[in-house]
């Protein structure tokens, strides 16, 4: 994120919320007037278990400094198996990106039922703090860096050689 | 008598199995001879980078380049042939999605060549001499690509027409390729010449798959003698055919091995991996976070299992270093 090298640094953190748990539990919070970091941008989910890993790997890839999932705890599920199918993506996915570099405070799994908005407020608070401590992420900054290696070469081959070379052989 | 069309084939970072997947064509490679002529094909065939550069801009109708880009010499080589040919083909996995070379994204430049050069148990090298891209001796010069801070798949380094995956790729696939490209029948821009289905949808064993996996144990295939003729997942072997894209007709299945995903994703999948990881850590048994933990388990290596050949083309494209090359601002 661009922005934030000129101002402090505001972790930028995508949360997915299942629809019968945690987005409900959010809501409560906020109808609560209860007061939590505006660092997260919730996507709605139906379900936690429709959390494809590659939404967490976009939003990392696109500019996210943290992934925040939220679902129904173990054995509330509206779908009765959803969240289980999350717990297990999750925990494989959580053990790659920490492989792939990723600090394991930037992905995070917790249940919320929809009368904990105390809950909400207090991971989102957590998260932020944490990944505020850790710094930028920034992987579409890191992305456009690591190409800045190729950009001599291509400016030579398509632009400086228009004659053809005279120690042809 | 009329010209016929040009092609040329090129290598970069790979093994040369794609090369050889050409000559499996076998008397079919004599129908691809006779349709077109070949200009440049530096593993069989002795025309040099300058007799490219000699050829007027887009003079050749395809050029099918297999090999990730890692060297400056590999990257200046594609665009060349980009720049030289009107249809740029990427041959094989490496090409395609970074390939096998693409697992090198999990090292920092500067790690492997502190293995490589120093700490490797083969080398024996106490002045730790590395290779320099410039040497001079008397009045001779010469110079040497460099090393990239990373692997590239093709299209991370030039536009792409057309992608060929495997690896290598059946010689099929290459057939049907050329036959489209002489015929003017290729498919739009951007497509994978390859059916967009899944490997279990070509597998023999499909109706052994039971519909419901549930696994409690991972297992590798030197553990177990596999059932030849039951469904390698259902059997506790990671199979990654339900994510592959088929046209291999999965014959590595059929060799009793299961499937490594060398096909890549099919269309409208983003991160092959990802999507790997989600079908196959869903069939883990059990409901407790301890059980789950420890049927994973089984399997040692996510990245190397489930980016196999396309970690360059993971959405995060490879180990992001918390210092070093990745941090360069």
């Amino acid at each position: 994120m661009s922005e934030s090298t000129t101002t402090a640094f505001e972790p930028r953190i995508v949360a997915f919320f299942c629809n019968w748990c945690t987005y409900t539990a959010a809501d409560l919070a906020g109808v609560s007037r209860m007061k939590y970091a505006p660092n997260i941008r919730v996507i709605r989910l139906m379900c936690s278990g429709r959390l494809d890993p590659q939404f967490v790997m976009a939003a990392f890839a696109k500019g996210a400094d943290g992934v925040l999932i939220g679902g129904c705890h173990p054995g509330d599920c509206h779908y009765v198996e959803g969240n289980y199918k999350t717990l297990r993506r999750v925990t494989l996915l959580k053990r790659m990106l920490t492989e792939l570099g990723i600090e394991p405070q930037r992905f995070r799994l917790e249940w919320i039922s929809a009368s904990e908005g105390d809950k909400v407020q207090r991971v989102v608070n957590e998260m932020v703090e944490q990944i505020r401590a850790l710094g930028p992420l920034d992987l579409p900054g890191k992305h456009r860096n690591w190409d800045k290696e190729m950009e001599e070469l291509e400016t030579h081959v398509n632009h400086s050689q228009k004659e053809i070379p005279a120690h042809a052989h | 008598m009329p010209t016929k069309p040009k092609i040329a084939f090129y290598w970069c970072a790979s093994c040369g199995g794609c090369e050889e997947s050409v000559v499996d064509l076998a008397e079919d490679v004599l129908m691809v001879t006779d349709a077109v002529d070949i200009v440049f094909w530096p593993c069989a065939m002795d025309f040099k980078k300058a007799d490219v550069e000699a050829m007027p801009d887009q003079s050749i109708v395809a050029a099918l380049v297999n090999g990730a880009i890692r060297s400056s010499e590999q990257e200046e080589m594609a665009h060349l042939l980009r720049r030289k040919s009107h249809v740029l083909i990427a041959y094989g996995s490496c090409a395609h999605t970074g390939g096998i070379p693409g697992l090198a994204n999990q090292f920092s430049r500067e790690q492997i060549m502190k293995y490589v050069y120093e700490e490797c148990p083969t080398m024996v090298n106490e002045q730790k001499t590395r290779p320099q891209p410039h040497f001079k001796d008397g009045h001779r010069e010469t110079e040497l690509p460099t090393l990239r801070n990373w692997v590239r798949a093709l299209d991370q380094v030039v536009e792409v027409d057309y992608y060929i995956p495997g690896c290598p790729p059946p010689p099929a696939l290459l057939k049907n390729a050329v036959l489209a490209l002489l015929g003017g029948k290729l498919p739009p821009k951007g497509s994978v010449l390859a059916p967009n289905l899944a490997v279990c949808q070509q597998c023999k064993r499909n109706p052994s798959k039971p519909q419901d996996i549930s696994l409690t144990e991972f297992k590798r295939p030197h553990e177990i003698i596999a059932d030849p003729e039951k469904c390698l997942l259902a059997q506790g072997l990671p199979c990654l055919g339900p994510a592959t894209r088929g046209g291999c007709d999965a014959v590595c299945i059929e060799g009793n091995m299961p499937c490594t995903g060398c096909f890549g994703p099919v269309d409208n999948v983003h991160d092959h991996g990802a999507k790997i990881l989600s079908y196959l850590a869903s069939t883990a048994a059990g409901k407790e976070e301890k059980d789950i933990i420890k049927t994973l388990e089984g399997i040692p290596d996510p990245v190397g299992t489930f980016y196999r050949y396309g970690l360059a083309k993971c959405l995060l494209r490879g180990k992001i270093h918390a210092s070093g090359q990745s941090n360069k601002h």
